[in-house]
């Protein structure tokens, strides 16, 4: 029998292929490429959009023209040009659907492709989804079920119409229009994305779903989460994505934002698996997402995520812990592999008394790319007895990969107690050595450690999502994850 | 006029002096340094490296660049900032002028003297081209600005197989003038294969007055050479100190350097080591002890550039009342520097209402056969120990010393020269108000 080496896994990294690229042919609307004031109000006006929301969003063009795209990141890449992409693309639909049955035949079929059957998750899964392709929101499920308890999901172009009030009052207010380059960029030309309100008291009762899909070429995704759990609420939310293989680099800027009122909580988990380039590194999707979340009194958010796609991803999910004893969470396994570049990490901002924060972040690099941790844990000076306990460990596979961690610790009071710790090493020879011993073929042995490696965070993910999670992990780093 | 300006006139000045020769390579230097400096300016906190450490409050004084003329001490004013109880070599400035009065010099199989002479005779001129400015860090202005302004300082040069029998001391006082002073002095230290080296270097402002050091200190390590370097920040509280020490080391040196910061208006130590050989050991020690609102930035920077090596970094720090301090520890692992272990540790204790601490502890990795951790905690004494220690008839003050003691004494152990050790004892215990009988 051949032996199982590292090198032969790094082969097998390197020449594995990415499962969703394929492309669906959809009867799509496409917008002509370019940014300006027009376009902005095209898309205002395609989306029947009350004057408000309009004058919103030339309000946020007009700062993003002045902002200059952000380089601090440790990423390197040719900047995309703003006037090359397309900002509104849809599956043209001939009239409002009223049914699923009556989505777009090949839709459904580019879904079962992925593995979520529209029809099938309706009636197998507890999870409420919504499907977003390219700009625009396809499909709710479940919207009924979730409606007699009171709760609002649906795509945010719909509760702009439906809900304004409650859009008016949160849109914008946890990531302000100039916040930063890519989230002015994505307040001026969001599409669509998903809205959900969660209502007093309101446990709710299965797990919401938002599925993205670039799918044209040429375009953006520029989509925008909104989420708002009122006080003593909780919900669980759960984010997928992917994107065909181009050739050329696709820009998907989100915005998330999460309201956690009054002992309300909040779980999202994200599973990212944007198209991550070929192994020369051509193509790929820019990911630069901006996603945070407040916490009033008592309230807790928890961010979970499983980063595999995307050539080069720059995102940060963030707690500001407002209110007295709010708690904020983030588990993170980042893999990046070929010429893929990631710089994540998270925020903690601790303002209120007896706030408490855990970060745990696993980098796995393997191939040539580069896997940054960036965090900031800050513990302002009313923060009576925070807390924070940060873990960042990486694990490097081969020698031409690179794993750095950036953590920005700043503390303004003397009650507070903050861990840090950070470990990089490889797959330890006498890990290996040990498993062989007992009878484990190398493949398998790899498989374990690289498992039990991010054990702490694919725990914290719900089951459905747990087993996709790993799945993908597979894919990501196949022949090392049984 | 604004500092920059000044500064801008003086190095003019520097030049018309007829002090220094204008036609060396040194001067070439020199004049490189001083255009970067005057594109750049003094950095600001916009400067990622600079994010937490403002000199403002510094840079806004109006300073003396050339002190007017010699000032004599007496030994037994300053005798108790040496370590005087033990033999020593000695090198001492007063307001940045030699005094050769205080000094114990030596060229007798090693070179223990002046930057100054050093740059003028030409027997030291292979030494000098060949090291000079060549591990400095070329991105900070103010280092630049040091270089631009180099010319003196200790010149310490030991020869192959040679153990210096006495510690060396170098100690910039700065005597009470009417002018603020601007002190720039710049030290080269080269160990030859296989010896060995000891050095305590302090900065002390002799009175109340407005005093800024801007040193640089270039270390080289040969190979097998042992250096260790102590540097001793206990300042007065309108004395600021900017020190940059960049030490480069080939196969099997051992290098430590060790900060102990207790004290100055403004302290920013900017250490770097750049191992450029195999088996080496470099070592990062520290504490940082300070209270009012004495601001205290370490920046430390190790570049494993080959296979082999061993780095160990541990920083203390103990902040009373309103004071400020920074960590920013920086380790990069090149490509091909397998089996690197580099170790990192940071922790701290604030005690003050309104002391604050921002640490930035960074890896960058590019190896993968290697062991890098990092750790940092903030944190409190803890209540329970302090209780234990009161039901013993411990009085709270002294427990609270007793702990923040050993707190620090991991650091305090690893100090080579028993008296200098005695002595930083002594500096914590008196910082503490307690009296430690050991």
């Amino acid at each position: 029998m051949n032996k199982y080496t590292e090198d032969d896994l790094k082969k097998e990294l390197e020449t594995q292929e990415y499962e969703y690229g394929f492309y669906s042919e959809l009867d799509s609307e496409t917008f002509p490429k370019g940014l300006n004031e027009s376009i902005i109000r095209a898309i205002s006006k395609e989306k029947e959009e009350p004057k408000w929301m309009t004058e919103w969003r030339l309000d946020a063009f007009k700062i993003w023209q002045e902002m200059e795209e952000p380089e601090w990141a440790n990423v390197h890449y040719k900047k995309p040009d703003f006037q090359a992409i397309s900002y509104y693309s849809a599956p043209k639909k001939k009239e409002k659907l009223d049914s699923l049955d009556q989505v777009d035949a090949e839709l459904l079929k580019m879904y079962a492709k992925l593995g979520i059957s529209v029809n099938e998750q309706k009636r197998m899964n507890n999870v409420a989804m919504d499907i977003v392709v390219d700009s625009v929101s396809v499909a709710t499920t479940f919207k009924k079920t979730l409606a007699e308890k009171g709760i609002l999901f649906m795509p945010i172009s719909e509760a702009i119409q439906e809900h304004p009030e409650l859009v008016k009052k949160y849109l914008g207010t946890i990531v302000p229009k100039k916040d930063n380059f890519y989230a002015a960029l994505n307040s001026a030309v969001f599409t669509d994305g998903s809205f959900c309100y969660i209502p007093k008291g309101v446990h709710c009762p299965m797990e919401l779903s938002t599925y993205f899909r670039i799918n044209e070429g040429g375009t953006g995704q520029f989509e925008r989460t909104l989420l708002i759990a009122d006080k003593g609420s909780y919900v669980s939310y759960l984010e997928g994505c992917t994107a065909p293989s181009r050739d050329e680099n696709q820009l998907h800027a989100a915005v998330v934002e999460l309201i956690a009122l009054d002992d309300a909580e909040i779980k999202y988990s994200t599973v990212q698996n944007w198209y991550p380039g070929n192994s020369e590194g051509k193509g790929g999707v820019f990911n630069f997402v901006t996603k945070r979340a407040l916490c009033e009194k008592n309230a807790k958010v928890s961010w979970t995520q499983v980063e595999t796609g995307s050539a080069v991803t720059w995102k940060y999910p963030s707690c500001i812990l407002k209110g007295d004893n709010s708690v904020g969470e983030f588990y993170s396994i980042a893999v990046t592999n070929n010429f893929q570049q990631a710089d994540t990490g998270t925020k903690m901002i601790h303002l209120g008394k007896n706030t408490k924060s855990t970060i745990i972040s696993k980098g796995v690099s393997a191939g040539k790319s580069q896997n940054s941790y960036r965090g900031l844990v800050q513990i302002g000076a009313r923060a009576q007895n925070a807390r924070n306990f940060t873990q960042c460990d990486s694990l490097l596979m081969g020698n031409e990969c690179g794993a750095h961690t950036f953590p920005y610790i700043e503390c303004k009071n003397n009650s507070a107690q903050l861990e840090h710790e950070a470990t990089t090493s490889k797959i330890g020879e006498d890990q290996l050595f040990y498993c062989n011993q007992r009878g484990i073929d190398t493949e398998k042995a790899i498989a374990l450690i690289v498992n039990g490696f991010s054990k702490e965070v694919l725990n914290k993910l719900p089951m459905e999502f747990a087993v996709e999670a790993r799945k993908l992990l597979e894919i990501s780093l196949e022949g090392s994850v049984g | 006029m604004e500092l920059k300006e000044k500064l801008i006139t003086s190095f003019f000045e520097l030049e018309n002096k007829g002090t220094i020769d204008l036609d060396s390579n040194i001067h070439q230097i020199r004049s490189k340094a001083f255009t970067d400096f005057e594109t750049k300016g003094f950095p600001t906190k916009k400067n990622e490296e600079w994010k937490y450490t403002s000199l403002k409050s510094v840079l806004n004084q109006d300073y003396t660049v050339f002190p007017k003329g010699e000032n004599v001490l007496e030994l037994k004013e300053v005798r108790k900032y040496f370590i005087h109880e033990i033999d020593s070599y000695k090198i001492v400035f007063i307001d940045g002028i030699y005094s050769s009065f205080l000094s114990e010099t030596t060229h007798d199989g090693m070179d223990i003297c002046l930057m100054s002479s050093a740059l003028k005779k030409p027997k030291y001129k292979i030494i000098i081209d060949h090291y000079f400015n060549t591990i400095a860090n070329k991105n900070e202005s103010i280092t630049s600005l040091n270089t631009a302004f180099s010319n003196q300082g200790a010149y310490i040069h030991i020869p192959k197989n040679t153990i210096v029998p006495k510690p060396i001391q170098i100690i910039h006082f700065a005597t009470k003038n009417d002018e603020n002073l601007l002190l720039q002095p710049r030290n080269l230290i080269v160990v030859d294969e296989n010896s060995h080296v000891q050095i305590i270097e302090r900065h002390q402002s002799l009175s109340d007055e407005v005093v800024l050091s801007n040193s640089v200190t270039e270390i080289f390590a040969n190979k097998k050479a042992i250096i260790d370097y102590y540097k001793i920040q206990n300042d007065t509280k309108n004395a600021s100190l900017i020190d940059q020490t960049f030490v480069q080391q080939k196969d099997h040196s051992v290098v430590s350097v060790n900060t102990f910061s207790f004290g100055g208006k403004l302290t920013r130590n900017l250490l770097e080591f750049h191992q450029n050989g195999e088996r080496i050991e470099s070592n990062l020690n520290g504490i940082t002890f300070i209270n009012n609102k004495q601001h205290v930035d370490n920046h430390t920077l190790v570049k494993h550039n080959k296979p082999n090596c061993v780095s160990n970094e541990l920083y203390k720090g103990i902040y009373a009342d309103s004071a400020t301090g920074v960590f920013n520890g920086k380790v990069i692992v090149d490509k091909i520097a397998q089996k690197t272990n580099a170790f990192q540790q940071n922790n701290n204790i604030l005690i003050g209402k309104k002391a604050s601490i921002n640490s930035k502890p960074q890896l960058e990795i590019f190896a993968d056969d290697v062991k890098c951790s990092h750790g940092c905690t903030i944190g409190q004494l803890d209540e329970m120990a302090l209780f234990y220690m009161q039901q013993r008839g411990i009085s709270k003050q002294e427990a609270t010393g007793l702990l923040l003691y050993a707190f620090g004494n991991d650091v305090v152990e690893k100090i080579k020269i028993p008296e200098l050790k005695s002595r930083i004892t002594k500096l914590i215990a008196q910082k503490l108000g307690v009296k430690l009988g050991f």
